[in-house]
């Protein structure tokens, strides 16, 4: 039995519906991881960069570390085997095919809940928390604690169509999102995202379908809009500010002066990057200079260092978007959206925040209550970044069952 | 010298350092003016070609212009032409029958051109060009410039014409460390002008050969006796917060009101993106321009002075296809992707490239002159002009042209230049 038609029989209503929800494999050819390979040992270099540290962007000895395993030791095939060891379907909303894995958990009553990757990543960061929401009694909590989990790839990203036409934006995909869980036949469900992925659950937050009960982010949108502006135009730092959000503050003034350039690149000229489709190092190089924090620990684990992530964490991800072709789609979703990153969006709903203090965007719990008016969980790490779901699933994961306690 | 040479020197040069001679090269050495021929190897432009047929291209952009970028169909064809009908060994000649010369200027190898003119008495000028252009855009102008007599100028309008590489682009060395900063390459012009043995020249220079120029008047080099620009830094300090979203001040005039709001929807359009990446993180953008040809070409042509080019499709219109890949293609053998994105990095703290201050006019009390090509990043007005710049002796907009302005509209630039430096001769 496959596990569409292992979930057809335990749940009906997906039947009349099953000519719209496809099974999926991973399965690329051979050929395609050869000529990857094939490309990365032709690498045409830059000269280094003129100073000794990350300052004008990757540095060439980190890319080439990482080049080096790519080409050599990195083994594709085990991604794909993870990948293929968990239930993939796809479904066409709005006009576009829609890739999501789905996994059910064995324990009746769990809590039904659509997790969103962001930029640059993929269903790949989400993998190390499958187990600990659907299986929870094997990961030290109980079965009362459990989740159904819709992991889908956003337009553009991962095994998802590729948008032939404008208007995939975050709001856009928030209601294909709401479309896919009741798809699904769920008709009381939670949300979860980091990155693009908080933006489209707190839009899922804002257009409030009555299924979708609760949000959880990290990197919400909570930063005070005046904080914003003062660290966008690099003006002085606001007075009277906690040491927590003196350190928000820092963290987004910084990055607004020295790490804005990609995303406003891509937000405006994001076809330009013909660059990025055509080589695998210009891709990853692309890819993991999304925060200085991020790129930090990625030199430290080409370094040798053992961190949150790992070598094949980080070539799962960058080869996902190769053998996709997906680096000039995925990065229109910056073009296509109109949003403030890190303001408030009106949320009404209960939500709950997880804020790390290597993220772009540490929230404090003051500023959080302020965006969200139904705060029903908070909790601030003292470690931890950008790719919670990928570099702390054990932080994480317990704080998603938490966050939505109240709310089952 | 060949550039095949050139290559064994350096590896020489490299060698000698690593092992501590690095002091070994005197000054009276380092001083020296080497001929420089270029011939790239054969196997380099094979190479080429087969990276440009193996490219793997994106799927095609979302609208149906160039919002997004370089569009899909035009790239590919004129990447399809670049990978089997364009001939990069014609502008080698072309740049062969040039006198070309090498000079090593603090530490770092400066190609140039050199043309004097047959006329007694003719005025040298140094031309600097910026990104993402090269030398390869001045060589319309050299014929106008030198030869006046057959371009509509008289023999009293002649020019001596240097056009150097900037460091870091072309076939000049690259910086292996940090401070090649306009304010230096401005110093190393003005130490190149004075080994050719100038003590009376004039500065030209259009984006990045603007700053340059415009330091070497403020540094007051030795000999420079003015400079004209064509991307001139005017805006006022009232005026400069509303490019960065602050309030328009008021009492504008109608004029002024049109232009600042004009570079407002210029940024607002995402023409400044490429400036804020390639200040932030010009190694990062240079992997991906450095190995795809695709991309190195979609990255150039990013540039808004190319928003009104037709990839070829007027004959009538310069830069032509042939010109605008000779260009591409120098960045591409020459590798310089990152090294020419870094000017950008080394610019950084100075910010905009057109606000008075940033670019410290006011220091400048040497004569200025000015064109304003229509078409440029934005017109700046006479009032701004006078303003910024307290020794303006010529200002004129001309009715066409645009951001390449010596490479678009050569005649016309030439005699600009003409007009320019007619009192400063």
């Amino acid at each position: 039995m496959t596990e569409l038609q292992r979930q057809q029989t335990e749940r009906p209503e997906l039947r009349k519906s099953a000519h719209s929800i496809r099974p999926f494999r991973v399965n690329f050819p051979d050929s395609d991881l050869t000529e990857l390979r094939r490309r990365i040992a032709a690498t045409r270099w830059p000269e280094r960069e003129t100073v000794a540290d990350p300052s004008q962007g990757v540095q060439l000895a980190t890319v080439q570390a990482l080049a080096r395993y790519w080409a050599t030791d990195y083994d594709w095939r085990k991604c794909e085997a993870r990948l293929n060891a968990l239930p993939h379907f796809i479904t066409e909303i709005d006009g576009l095919d829609i890739h999501f894995i789905h996994v059910r958990s064995k324990h009746e009553h769990a809590l039904p809940m659509i997790v969103t990757h962001g930029w640059p990543g993929s269903v790949v960061e989400q993998l190390k928390i499958v187990d600990p929401l659907t299986n929870p009694t094997e990961h030290e909590a109980s079965a009362s604690d459990a989740f159904h989990l819709v992991i889908p790839s956003m337009p553009g990203y991962g095994f998802s169509g590729k948008p032939a036409t404008p208007g995939w934006g975050p709001e856009r995909i928030a209601r294909a999102w709401a479309e896919l869980m009741k798809r699904l036949g769920y008709t009381k469900f939670v949300a979860q995202g980091g990155d693009w992925g908080a933006v489209i659950t707190d839009q899922m937050g804002v257009q409030a379908p009555p299924e979708l009960v609760g949000i959880h982010t990290n990197m919400a949108g909570a930063v005070p809009p005046d904080i914003d502006k003062a660290a966008f135009t690099g003006a002085p730092e606001p007075s009277g500010l906690s040491a927590d959000e003196k350190h928000a503050y820092e963290h987004l003034a910084f990055f607004y002066k020295h790490g804005l350039g990609y995303a406003l690149e891509m937000g405006n000229r994001p076809q330009t990057l013909y660059g990025i489709a055509d080589s695998p190092v210009g891709l990853a190089a692309w890819i993991i200079d999304h925060d200085i924090w991020s790129y930090e620990l990625i030199t430290r684990v080409f370094d040798g260092k053992s961190e949150g992530l790992s070598r094949d964490d980080i070539l799962d991800n960058i080869t996902l978007y190769w053998l996709t072709n997906t680096a000039v789609s995925s990065a229109r979703l910056y073009w296509e959206n109109k949003l403030a990153f890190f303001a408030p969006k009106n949320v009404a709903i209960p939500a709950a925040v997880s804020s790390f203090p290597d993220d772009i965007d540490a929230p404090s719990r003051s500023w959080a209550e302020h965006a969200y008016p139904k705060l029903i969980y908070y909790k601030r790490h003292d470690k931890g970044g950008h790719f919670a779901a990928w570099e702390q699933p054990g932080l994480l994961v317990p704080d998603i069952r938490a966050a939505f306690k109240s709310l089952r | 010298m060949t550039r095949h040479l050139g290559r064994v020197l350096a590896v020489a040069g490299a060698f000698l350092a690593a092992l501590g001679f690095g002091q070994s090269v005197t000054p009276s050495q380092e001083a020296k003016i080497r001929p420089f021929r270029i011939h790239v190897p054969q196997a380099d432009l094979d190479d080429l070609r087969r990276r440009i047929a193996a490219t793997r291209w994106p799927d095609k952009e979302t609208v149906a212009d160039a919002s997004q970028g370089a569009q899909l169909a035009k790239l590919h064809e004129l990447v399809g032409y670049w990978g089997t009908g364009y001939d990069w060994r014609k502008v080698e000649a072309k740049l062969n029958a040039l006198p070309q010369f090498m000079t090593t200027i603090d530490g770092v190898d400066i190609h140039f051109i050199h043309v004097r003119s047959r006329h007694k008495n003719a005025l040298p000028v140094i031309v600097t060009h910026g990104w993402p252009g090269s030398i390869i855009e001045q060589l319309k102008i050299i014929g106008p410039l030198t030869d006046p007599t057959a371009h509509g100028g008289s023999a009293e309008e002649a020019f001596d014409v240097v056009i150097p590489s900037i460091p870091g682009y072309g076939f000049s060395g690259k910086p292996t460390g940090t401070g090649w900063d306009p304010d230096h390459i401005a110093r190393a012009w003005a130490e190149l002008m004075k080994r050719l043995g100038y003590t009376h020249y004039v500065a030209q220079g259009g984006d990045w050969g603007t700053p340059i120029s415009s330091a070497m008047a403020r540094q007051g080099a030795e000999g420079l006796a003015g400079i004209h620009i064509n991307l001139p830094a005017t805006i006022p300090p009232e005026v400069a917060p509303a490019l960065a979203g602050g309030p328009l001040p008021p009492g504008l005039t109608d004029k002024e009101r049109a232009v600042i709001e004009s570079l407002m929807a210029y940024n607002k359009g995402g023409n400044s993106a490429y400036f804020t990446i390639l200040t932030a993180r010009p190694q990062t953008v240079g992997y991906g321009a450095t190995d795809s040809p695709a991309g190195l070409a979609a990255w150039v042509l990013v540039h808004p002075g190319f928003a009104h080019w037709s990839y070829g499709a007027d004959p009538n219109q310069s830069p032509t296809k042939d010109d605008v890949l000779d260009n591409i293609t120098l960045y591409w053998l020459t590798n310089t992707a990152a090294s020419a994105g870094r000017l950008y990095w080394e610019n950084g703290p100075r910010g905009s490239v057109i606000v008075a201050a940033a670019q410290k006019t006011s220091e400048i009390s040497m004569p200025v002159a000015i064109t304003v090509f229509p078409d440029d990043v934005y017109r700046a007005p006479e009032s701004w002009a006078r303003r910024a710049y307290k020794n303006l002796v010529y200002f004129h907009e001309v009715d066409r042209g645009g951001h390449f302005a010596a490479w678009e509209q050569p005649e016309l630039f030439a005699a600009e230049l003409r007009a320019a430096f007619k009192s400063l001769r």
